[in-house]
C-alpha cells in the first residue's frame, strides 16, 4: 500500500497559504501586470490633485478641506480594487481551466474563498498605497492625516467590495464567461449613488434613499464630517458596518451557491475561456 | 482497511435533456488497475468526475476508500489523485511553483524533497524552472503526472492517460505508471479509448454505452467472450451494437 507522504498537515492555513502564494506567483510572473496595479489609482490621484489645486483657488468647498476630492478618490479606489482584485484572482482560474484541478484537492471553498479575499487586500495595498504616498510628495496632502477613522474607512469599504466581488464571481460560475464583463463594470453603477465626490444631499431625494442602503456612502459622508467638521461619525460607521455585513452575508450566499449549482451542472471540469 | 477502492451503487445522473449515467453500480477492488472504455458520450467522465466529488450525482451512492463521497469528501480527497491531458496546471506558473502550491494543498511536509525526488524519477528536472504553458505534450503529461503523484495517492484516476502522446512517450508512461502501481499497491482507475494500453496494463474492463454498464471482466475474458481478436474488436462489437442485442448476450 502506498506511504502517503505525510499528506493531511498543514490545515486550512497551509491551504490558504498555499493558494495565497499562487496569486503571488501569477502577480510575479509579470510585472506590467504588477505595475498596472499601482498604474490607474497613481493616475486618478494625478488628475484630482490638480483639479484640487484648481478648485482650491476657484471653489469654497475645496478650500475648506484641500484634500476632500483626493481621500475621496484613494478611498474609492479601495472599494473598486478591493472587488476587482478578488475578482480577478477568481478570473485567473477560469482563464487557465483549472477548477477541475482545484477541486480534487483538499481546498475547501471557503479556503479558497478566504485566499481570495487575502489577494485583494494584498492588490488594494500594492494599487493604493503608492498613490496616496505620492500624493504627500506631489501636493502635500496625507490621507493619513485622516487618522483613526481612515482605518475604519478602508475596511467598511474593502469588506463592501469583497461582497460586490463574491456576488460577481457566483454570476461568473452560474452564467459562464459572458458574465466576465461584470468584474469590471458592476462596481461603476454605484459610483453615483456613493457621494463619492459630492454630498448626499445633491442627489434627488428618492435617489437618498438608495445612496444610504450603501456601506459607501455612510464612508464617503463621514469621511467629508472629519475634514470639514473634525467629527468622527460613529452613527455612520456602526450603519456602515451593519450593511456590509447583510451584503457579505448575499455575496457568500450567491457565491457558494453558484459553487454547488456548478457542481451539479459538471461545469468544474468545463469552465473556462 | 476496507477491500473495496470504490462502490457505486445505481448511480443516476441526468441533465435536463439527457441522462448520462443510468444507474451503474459496480464495485472496484484495492491494488488493481482497472479501465472505464466506451464511445464519446458513453458516461466515462460523468463516472469519473462523481467519483472526483466535481460532479454532484442525481441519486445512487459512491463510496470512496471507503467514505461516502458525497458526505465526506474532504476525508477521501487527501488519499486520492488525478490527471487528465485536459484539465491544464496553470500556465504562466513555472512547473515547480505549480508542483509547489499542490504539494502545499495536499499538506506535504518535505514538499523539496519530494518535488525534487518526483522531477527526477519523471525526468523533468530540466523544466521545472519552465512556465507549464511553455512545454510539449510529452513533458505536460509528465509534469501531470508529477502533480498527481505528489501525495502518494492510494487510489488514482486518469483521464486518458496518453492522448496526444508519441508512441514512445506514450510507452514511458505507460511503464512509470506500471511500476509505480506494482510498488505501491494503489488502485488505478482509468478512462481511455487506446485499447492496446488497457490490454497492457488493465486486469479488468468496464465497458460503458449510453451511460450504462453492458459488460465487465478481463481484457482476455471479454476477447474470449466475444469471439474476437483483440480488445479493439471487442470495443467496436459493443459500440456499434444495439442495445437489445447487447443485452441478450
Amino acid at each position: 500500500m502506498t506511504t502517503a507522504a505525510a499528506t493531511g498537515s498543514g490545515g486550512s492555513l497551509g491551504r490558504i497559504g498555499a493558494m495565497l502564494l499562487r496569486y503571488l506567483y501569477l502577480l510575479r510572473s509579470s510585472w506590467p501586470r504588477a505595475l498596472e496595479l499601482m498604474y490607474w489609482p497613481t493616475l486618478q490621484m494625478v488628475i484630482w490633485g490638480f483639479m484640487s489645486q484648481f478648485l482650491y483657488v476657484n471653489s469654497n468647498y475645496v478650500f475648506r478641506a484641500f484634500g476632500v476630492l483626493l481621500a475621496a478618490v484613494m478611498l474609492w479606489d479601495v472599494l473598486f480594487r478591493g472587488q476587482l482584485g478578488l475578482s480577478i484572482s477568481f478570473l485567473e482560474e477560469m482563464w487557465a481551466r483549472h477548477l477541475g484541478h482545484l477541486f480534487v484537492t483538499p481546498l475547501r471553498p471557503f479556503e479558497w474563498v478566504a485566499a481570495l479575499l487575502s489577494m485583494s487586500l494584498v492588490r488594494v495595498v500594492i494599487g493604493v498605497v503608492p498613490a496616496a504616498l505620492l500624493a504627500i510628495v506631489l501636493y502635500h496632502y496625507s490621507i493619513f492625516s485622516l487618522g483613526l477613522p481612515l482605518i475604519a474607512f478602508f475596511v467598511v469599504l474593502l469588506a463592501m467590495g469583497w461582497a460586490l466581488g463574491l456576488a460577481i464571481c457566483g454570476m461568473i460560475l452560474r452564467h459562464g464567461m459572458g458574465a466576465e464583463s461584470l468584474a469590471w463594470l458592476a462596481v461603476f453603477t454605484l459610483s453615483p449613488v456613493s457621494a463619492v465626490y459630492y454630498p448626499v444631499t445633491i442627489l434627488p431625494h428618492w435617489l437618498q434613499y438608495v445612496a444610504w442602503a450603501l456601506p459607501s456612502t455612510y464612508v464617503f459622508e463621514g469621511m467629508r464630517a472629519v475634514l470639514f467638521q473634525h467629527l468622527f461619525r460613529g452613527d455612520y460607521l456602526a450603519t456602515a458596518a451593519l450593511l456590509d455585513l447583510i451584503l457579505l452575508a448575499l455575496g457568500s450566499s450567491v457565491f457558494f451557491l453558484a459553487l454547488r449549482g456548478a457542481r451539479r451542472r459538471g461545469a468544474l471540469l468545463q469552465m473556462g475561456e | 482497511m476496507p477491500a473495496l477502492a470504490i462502490e457505486v451503487k445505481n448511480l443516476v445522473k441526468r441533465y435536463p435533456n439527457a441522462v448520462a449515467v443510468d444507474g451503474i453500480s459496480f464495485t472496484i477492488p484495492r491494488g488493481v488497475v482497472t479501465a472505464l472504455l466506451g464511445g464519446n458520450g458513453a458516461g466515462k467522465t460523468t463516472t469519473l468526475s462523481i467519483l472526483l466529488g466535481l460532479l454532484l450525482p442525481s441519486s445512487g451512492s459512491v463510496r470512496v476508500l471507503g467514505e461516502d463521497m458525497l458526505r465526506h469528501r474532504y476525508r477521501v480527497l487527501p488519499r486520492l489523485n488525478f490527471s487528465s491531458p485536459f484539465v491544464d496546471l496553470p500556465h504562466r506558473l513555472t512547473v515547480r511553483q505549480n508542483l509547489l502550491i499542490y504539494a502545499r494543498l495536499y499538506g506535504l511536509r518535505d514538499r523539496k524533497e519530494r518535488i525534487a525526488a518526483l522531477a527526477a524519477d519523471l525526468q523533468i528536472g530540466a523544466i521545472l524552472d519552465r512556465p507549464a504553458g511553455r512545454l510539449s505534450a510529452g513533458q505536460k503529461t509528465r509534469v501531470a503526472l508529477a502533480k498527481a503523484l505528489l501525495n502518494d495517492p492510494e487510489l488514482l484516476l486518469l483521464d486518458e492517460p496518453t492522448a496526444s502522446l508519441d508512441p514512445d512517450t506514450g510507452d514511458w508512461v505507460r511503464s512509470y505508471l506500471e511500476a509505480w502501481q506494482a510498488r505501491t499497491g494503489a488502485t488505478i482507475l482509468m478512462a481511455s479509448h487506446n485499447m492496446a494500453e488497457v490490454e497492457r496494463m488493465c486486469s479488468d474492463v468496464l465497458m460503458m454505452k449510453a451511460g450504462k454498464i453492458v459488460d465487465r471482466g478481463s481484457p482476455q475474458a471479454l476477447i474470449d467472450r466475444f469471439g474476437r481478436a483483440n480488445l479493439e474488436e471487442v470495443f467496436l462489437h459493443i459500440v456499434r451494437k444495439r442495445e437489445p442485442e447487447l443485452e441478450a448476450m
